[in-house]
């Protein structure tokens, strides 16, 4: 096991080492849960919530992970993972909005082509719902 | 001490290798095209904490740079993906 340790790896403190074993743990369970709802649930609008759930959660243990490690290996406060986690707090919305907004429009076009609507008004909703 | 971190982070980067390999399956099978990009965007993120797990297994800084780019990257190439899926073209 020891040629898999690097030397600052072996003098971090327990009081430290401990939650960071823990967030590593939790952090890869949900990646591996949030991955497996991806491959394994029935639509796509069912299918959006797994990578949701790994790309706030997952990345979230994982940096306050990688921040507690390198400040008690450097022997300072390291916060520049709080760049990582802001970026992706405010970007993770934005793409599933967007991906979610493009899945309508094509099931909606879809549909509507199926109903034999002509391709200037297969982006308007049916009258009938 | 350190062996139960070694243990957490290799488990960790197993898990997040499983991962990468699931979000592939579904690139490579997903029936319509906003699956296979919401998958290409996992794919991304997926990257992006594995090499945040690299930095800590070699203990080295220079891999937050490489994490920061790849998750920039990852959400420019989404937004264009899912704009091109709604409007047929990227830029207008």
């Amino acid at each position: 096991m020891s040629e898999l340790l690097t030397a600052s790896m072996t003098d971090l403190s327990p009081w430290l080492a401990i939650p960071v074993a823990l967030l590593l743990v939790l952090g890869g369970l949900i990646t591996l849960i949030g991955a497996l709802g991806l491959l394994r649930l029935p639509n796509f609008f069912q299918r959006i919530h797994g990578p949701a759930v790994f790309i706030t959660v997952g990345t979230g243990c994982f940096l306050i992970a990688s921040m507690l490690y390198f400040s008690g290996t450097e022997e300072r406060p390291v916060v520049h993972e709080l760049l990582i986690t802001a970026f992706v707090l405010l970007t993770a919305p934005v793409t599933s909005m967007l991906l979610m907004r493009a899945a309508v429009y094509r099931n909606l076009r879809a549909r509507n082509a199926r109903n034999g609507a002509s391709s200037t008004d297969a982006y308007q909703f049916p009258d009938d719902e | 001490m350190t062996v139960v971190l070694a243990l957490a982070l290799g488990f960790a980067q197993l898990c997040v290798m499983l991962a990468l390999a699931f979000c592939a399956i579904r690139l490579l099978l997903g029936p319509t095209a906003q699956d296979r990009i919401l998958a290409l965007d996992s794919l991304w993120m997926a990257a992006m904490l594995f090499i945040l797990l690299l930095g800590i297994r070699f203990s080295s800084m220079v891999y937050f740079e490489a994490a920061l780019v790849i998750a920039l990257l990852g959400f420019v190439s989404s937004i264009a993906l899912a704009k091109f899926l709604i409007r047929g073209e990227i830029i207008e």
